[in-house]
C-alpha cells in the first residue's frame, strides 16, 4: 500500500559533530563506545560480534574496540586515526568524532577536531592534565572551537574523590584561562562504568551537574553566517560549449553573507565590477532570487569580466584586505621544520600561492604553553606566531571576522604542513622571489634578431587542461613552424615548483621561466605547455620577466575568455583542424611591424 | 540551512574541487543509491552537465536489471560510461566457487586497479548504447567514490582527498592531514588521489535525498510484489535480500529508523573475518 506522498514528512534531523580529545589512554574510545552502547545506537549484532572476537582471542571485551575498527588500532590497543560514529540523541543527531591522543598522530587529531563544533576534553583523574591535555586545548582555540565540555575520567580508579576532582578542575581552568578558553562544564565521569555519561552515577551524589549526553544537548548549532558581508570564493568558471551550453558560470560556496540578483559586486584582487545577472540552478523550477552562506551556487554576470579560481567576489562597500604580507597563528605538522628561506605552497579558500617566512615573531611549545627555546623555525607539533610574505597578493580577512576567509594552510611538497588563522594584514611589500639572481644581456637585442630572420618573438603557453591534447598540439606546431622555416623552440614545464629547493640550488620554476625569456629574447618563437594544476597561472605567463613587448598567447581546452591572446579550443575538434585553428592566429602575430 | 542542504553543498564543493585540481579524473559509479546519488549530485555540481567519465567495473556476476538501469541511465543523461573488466580471470573460470575473498580480489579489486591505471581494457559507449574500446588509456589520477562514514569501521576514518600509492595501497597508518575543506591536491607521479564527496552520508540520508529530489534508482531496491528487497547491492551470487515491503524511498525511511541491523548484513564477504573489508579495502576496493 503506498504511503499518501503529499502528506509524507521526513525532515532530515539536525546534526552537531562533537570531537572528542585528551591525552593518550585517558578513555576518549571508551567513552565515546559507551555512549553508543547505552543508548541503543548500536547494532545488538556488532557488539555480540565483538565481544565473540574478544572472547576468541582471549582478550577482555573494551567499549572502545567498537570505534577502533583498524586491526592496528586493537592489537596495540591505542587509536591512531579520527572515527566518524553517527550517534542519535533525543533532539538530534550527532557525528561523534573520536580523535586520537596518542602524539605521533596529532595530524589525526587536528583533521577531526577541524570538522568539528564543538569538542569534549577529556581528563584521566589518576593521572591529571598531561601534555596533551594542554596541547589540545590550546589546538581547540586555535581551530576556533568555542563550545568545549571537560571530562574528568576515571573517577572509579580515585574512589570518586571530589577533592581530586576538584584540583584538576582549578588547574586545567586555570590553564584554559590564558588561551581564553572557558569550558561550559567540568563533569566527573566513569567511562568503565557509564557513570555521569548517559546515566547518572550512584557513587558520586555529590555532583549535580549535567551528564555528558545532557552537556550534549546544550551545545548550540551554530547558524550559517547569512546576515553577514558577503564572502564568495571563485571556485571555477564554467562554460560547457560541447554540450551545447552557453551559459558562463561563476560556481563557488557562499561562506559569508547573502546574494541577490541585480546586485553590484567586486572581485578581489583584481578590483573588478560587475553585476549579477542570474543566480543558477539544476532540477528547480524556477531560478532562485537569493543564495546564502553555507550554499554552493553558480552565478552569471551581465558583463563578461574576467575572474578566475582564488578570486574572492564581494560587495563593493564591505570588501577582503588584499596584501601580500600576513601576521599569523600557525601550527606545524610537517617532518621537516617550518624555515626562513623555503617556499611553501599556501592554500586559503580557493587561493593557491608560493610564500615563504618574513619572520618568526614567537615560536612556542603548546603542550606547557613556554618559549620553544628557538626563534628560527617552527618544530614538528610546535605553534608560532610568523609574518608570511606571498608572492602574489591575496585577498582574504580577519579569522576572527570571517572564519572561511581568515584561515589556511601550507602545502611543502606534496604534503599538508601546518595550519594556521590571519591576526593581521600588513601593508604590502615590495615582491621579491625566492632567488634573486640577476644576468646581464649582449647589445644584439630582440629587435635586430627579428628584423634579420624576418619574424617576431612569441611565447605560446599551451596549457595541459586536456588529457594529452597539448603535448601532441605543440609537437605538431613546432614541426609545421620548422618546416615553414621559422626559428622555433619548444619545451615542457614540470610543475615542480612546490618541492623545496635545497640551499645553494636554483629554483626550478624560476629557471623554467628564466628559459622562456631567454629563448624568447634570442627571437624563438617559443611553445611551452604547462601541466595542469601545477600553480604556474596564467598571470605567471604573461608576467615573465623581460618579456615585456613580446606577445605571449594562452591556449586552452577549459574556459571561457576568448581573445587576441586567449585562445580557447574546441576539444571536439580533430588534431589537424586544432593545429590549423593555432596557426591562423599564430601567423599574423609573427609578422614583422605587427 | 537543513541537514540535507549542507550536506548536498559540502557533496558540490567537494565535487567541484576535484574537477579543478584533476586532469585525468573519474567516477566510480557502481549503480548502488550512493554512487547514484553521487552522481545526480555531479549534475547539480555541474549544471546538468557530467564532465567526467563514469567508470563501472563489470564483475560479470552483477543483476541484469544494474546493468540495464546502468545503460538506460548512461543514454538519458549524456554520460561518458566506461567499463572495465578482468577478462583474464573470467576466461581462467573465476568466480564465487573459489572462495569469496579470491574473487572479490580477482573481478574487482584486480580489475579495478587494471581499470585505473590503464593496463586492463576499459569500453567506451557510444551513441547507440553498445561499448567499444577506449581510446584513452592515460591512468586517472583523481577517482571519486562513493563512500559512506558509517558503513563500516574503517571507512569512518577515511579523508575526503584520500592518496593512494601505486600499488592502489591504502596507508591507513599515516593519512595527511585535512582541514577546514583544504584536501590534499598534491601528489608523487605514478600516485593517484581517492576522493569521496559522501563521507558525511548517512544511510537514511541517501533515501531522504532519492525521496527530496525525486531522482531514479535501480528497482532492485524496492518490494514489488515478493515481500523481499536488496538493501545494498553487489554480485548476484553473494548479496542476500531482506525480508520488507517497502517499496519507495519514504518506506524505506520508515524502516531504516526502527532498525538497528546493520545495512551490510546481507554481503557475505564482510562475515569471514572482522577485518575483511579494511584489508580488501587497503588493497584498492572501494
Amino acid at each position: 500500500m503506498p504511503m499518501n506522498l503529499t502528506t509524507f514528512e521526513a525532515p532530515a534531523r539536525e546534526q552537531l559533530s562533537l570531537v572528542i580529545v585528551g591525552h593518550v589512554d585517558h578513555g576518549k574510545s571508551t567513552l565515546v563506545g559507551r555512549m553508543l552502547a547505552d543508548t541503543g545506537s548500536i547494532d545488538p549484532g556488532r557488539l555480540a560480534r565483538v565481544k565473540a572476537i574478544c572472547e576468541r582471542q582471549g582478550k577482555r571485551f573494551e567499549y572502545a574496540f567498537l570505534l577502533d575498527a583498524l586491526e592496528a588500532e586493537q592489537a596495540q590497543g591505542i587509536t591512531i586515526d579520527a572515527a566518524r560514529c553517527f550517534f542519535h540523541g533525543e533532539q538530534r543527531d550527532y557525528i561523534l568524532i573520536d580523535a586520537p591522543g596518542h602524539i605521533e598522530f596529532l595530524k589525526n587529531m587536528i583533521s577531526g577536531a577541524a570538522r568539528a563544533e564543538a569538542a569534549i576534553l577529556l581528563i584521566d583523574a589518576e593521572e591529571g592534565v598531561q601534555e596533551n591535555s594542554r596541547r589540545h586545548g590550546y589546538l581547540l582555540s586555535l581551530l576556533g572551537i568555542r563550545q568545549v565540555v571537560v571530562a574528568v575520567n576515571k573517577m572509579d580508579r580515585i574512589g570518586y574523590d571530589q577533592a581530586v576532582f576538584d584540583r584538576v578542575e582549578r588547574e586545567y581552568r586555570d590553564f584554559l584561562g590564558q588561551i581564553s578558553v572557558t569550558p561550559a562544564a567540568f563533569i566527573p565521569v566513569s567511562a568503565l562504568e557509564g557513570g555521569n555519561v548517559v546515566t547518572r552515577s550512584a557513587p558520586m551524589p555529590w555532583y549535580q551537574g549535567p551528564t555528558i549526553l545532557q552537556a550534549m544537548e546544550r551545545f548550540e548549532k551554530e547558524a550559517e553566517p547569512a546576515d553577514q558581508p558577503l564572502r564568495f570564493p571563485v571556485q571555477d568558471v564554467y562554460k560547457f560549449n560541447r554540450a551545447g551550453d552557453a551559459r558562463r558560470i561563476i560556481a563557488g560556496r557562499i561562506t559569508s553573507g547573502t546574494l541577490r540578483t541585480g546586485d553590484e559586486v567586486v572581485f578581489l584582487p583584481s578590483g573588478k565590477k560587475t553585476r549579477i545577472k542570474t543566480i543558477e540552478a539544476f532540477n528547480a523550477d524556477a531560478l532562485p532570487g537569493t543564495a546564502q552562506a553555507g550554499q554552493s551556487v553558480g552565478v552569471t554576470m551581465t558583463e563578461q569580466i574576467y575572474a578566475s579560481r582564488g578570486d574572492v567576489m564581494c560587495h563593493p562597500d564591505r570588501p577582503l584586505q588584499v596584501s601580500n604580507r600576513l601576521r599569523v597563528n600557525l601550527v606545524w605538522l610537517g617532518r621537516a621544520a617550518l624555515r626562513a628561506g623555503q617556499v611553501y605552497k599556501l592554500k586559503l579558500g580557493t587561493f593557491s600561492g608560493l610564500c615563504e617566512v618574513e619572520r618568526f615573531i614567537e615560536v612556542i611549545d603548546a603542550s606547557a604553553l613556554r618559549d620553544s627555546g628557538h626563534e628560527d623555525r617552527v618544530e614538528r607539533h610546535e605553534v608560532a606566531e610568523v609574518v608570511l610574505r606571498l608572492r602574489d597578493p591575496i585577498a582574504c580577512d580577519l579569522s576572527h571576522e570571517f572564519a572561511d576567509t581568515g584561515r589556511f594552510v601550507l602545502v611543502d611538497g606534496y604534503d599538508m604542513a601546518g595550519g594556521g588563522i590571519i591576526r593581521e594584514v600588513l601593508s604590502a611589500g615590495e615582491k621579491k622571489g625566492p632567488v634573486r639572481w640577476t644576468s646581464e644581456v649582449g647589445s644584439i637585442d630582440r629587435r635586430l634578431r627579428e628584423t634579420r630572420q624576418g619574424h617576431r618573438a612569441v611565447v605560446v603557453a599551451l596549457h595541459e587542461d586536456l588529457e594529452g591534447t597539448a603535448e601532441s598540439l605543440a609537437a605538431a606546431i613546432e614541426e609545421s613552424l620548422w618546416t615553414a622555416g621559422r626559428h622555433v623552440f619548444r619545451l615542457r614545464f614540470e610543475a615542480v615548483d612546490v618541492i623545496q629547493p635545497r640551499p645553494g640550488e636554483l629554483n626550478l620554476r624560476t629557471a623554467c621561466f628564466g628559459r622562456v625569456a631567454a629563448l624568447a629574447n634570442a627571437g624563438q618563437v617559443v611553445l611551452a605547455t604547462i601541466p595542469f594544476a601545477a600553480s604556474v597561472t596564467q598571470q605567471d605567463v604573461l608576467r615573465l620577466p623581460g618579456l615585456e613587448s613580446v606577445p605571449c598567447a594562452q591556449v586552452r581546452f577549459r574556459g571561457d575568455r576568448d581573445d587576441a591572446l586567449d585562445w580557447v579550443l574546441d576539444p571536439a575538434h580533430g588534431e589537424r583542424e586544432l593545429h590549423e585553428e593555432v596557426r591562423r592566429r599564430l601567423d599574423p602575430l609573427l609578422a614583422l611591424g605587427s | 540551512m537543513e541537514h540535507l542542504d549542507k550536506l548536498e553543498a559540502q557533496s558540490i564543493y567537494i565535487l567541484r574541487e576535484a574537477y579543478a585540481n584533476f586532469k585525468n579524473l573519474c567516477m566510480l559509479w557502481s549503480i548502488g543509491k550512493d554512487s547514484t546519488v553521487m552522481l545526480w549530485l555531479a549534475r547539480k555540481a555541474f549544471f546538468g552537465h557530467v564532465p567526467f567519465p563514469l567508470v563501472h567495473i563489470d564483475t560479470h556476476y552483477k543483476i541484469p536489471e544494474m546493468i540495464r538501469f546502468r545503460d538506460q541511465i548512461a543514454l538519458d543523461w549524456g554520460l561518458t560510461m566506461v567499463i572495465g573488466q578482468n577478462e583474464e580471470a573470467l576466461a581462467a573460470g573465476m568466480g564465487p566457487g573459489r572462495g569469496r575473498l579470491t574473487c572479490c580480489t580477482a573481478l574487482k579489486t584486480r580489475a579495478l586497479k587494471q581499470t585505473l591505471d590503464g593496463t586492463g581494457p576499459r569500453y567506451r559507449i557510444q551513441p547507440d548504447g553498445s561499448y567499444a574500446p577506449d581510446t584513452d588509456r592515460e591512468p586517472y589520477t583523481g577517482v571519486i567514490v562513493g563512500a559512506r562514514g558509517d558503513e563500516e569501521g574503517s571507512r569512518s576514518k577515511e579523508r575526503y582527498f584520500s592518496p593512494r600509492t601505486k600499488e592502489n595501497d591504502w596507508q591507513l597508518d599515516d593519512q595527511p592531514p585535512e582541514l577546514w575543506n583544504q584536501f590534499k591536491t598534491d601528489f608523487a607521479p605514478g600516485t593517484h588521489i581517492r576522493i569521496h564527496p559522501l563521507l558525511d552520508w548517512s544511510e537514511i540520508n541517501i533515501w531522504e535525498y532519492i525521496a527530496r529530489e525525486g531522482m531514479p534508482i535501480t528497482s532492485l531496491y524496492y518490494d514489488t510484489g515478493s515481500g523481499r528487497r536488496y538493501r545494498s547491492l553487489g554480485c548476484a551470487p553473494c548479496t542476500g535480500d531482506v525480508a520488507s515491503t517497502a517499496s519507495n524511498p519514504f518506506e524505506i525511511i520508515e524502516e531504516l529508523r526502527n532498525t538497528n541491523i546493520a545495512e551490510r548484513s546481507g554481503r557475505a564477504q564482510d562475515q569471514e573475518d572482522p577485518h575483511a573489508l579494511e584489508r580488501l579495502r587497503r588493497d584498492g576496493y572501494m
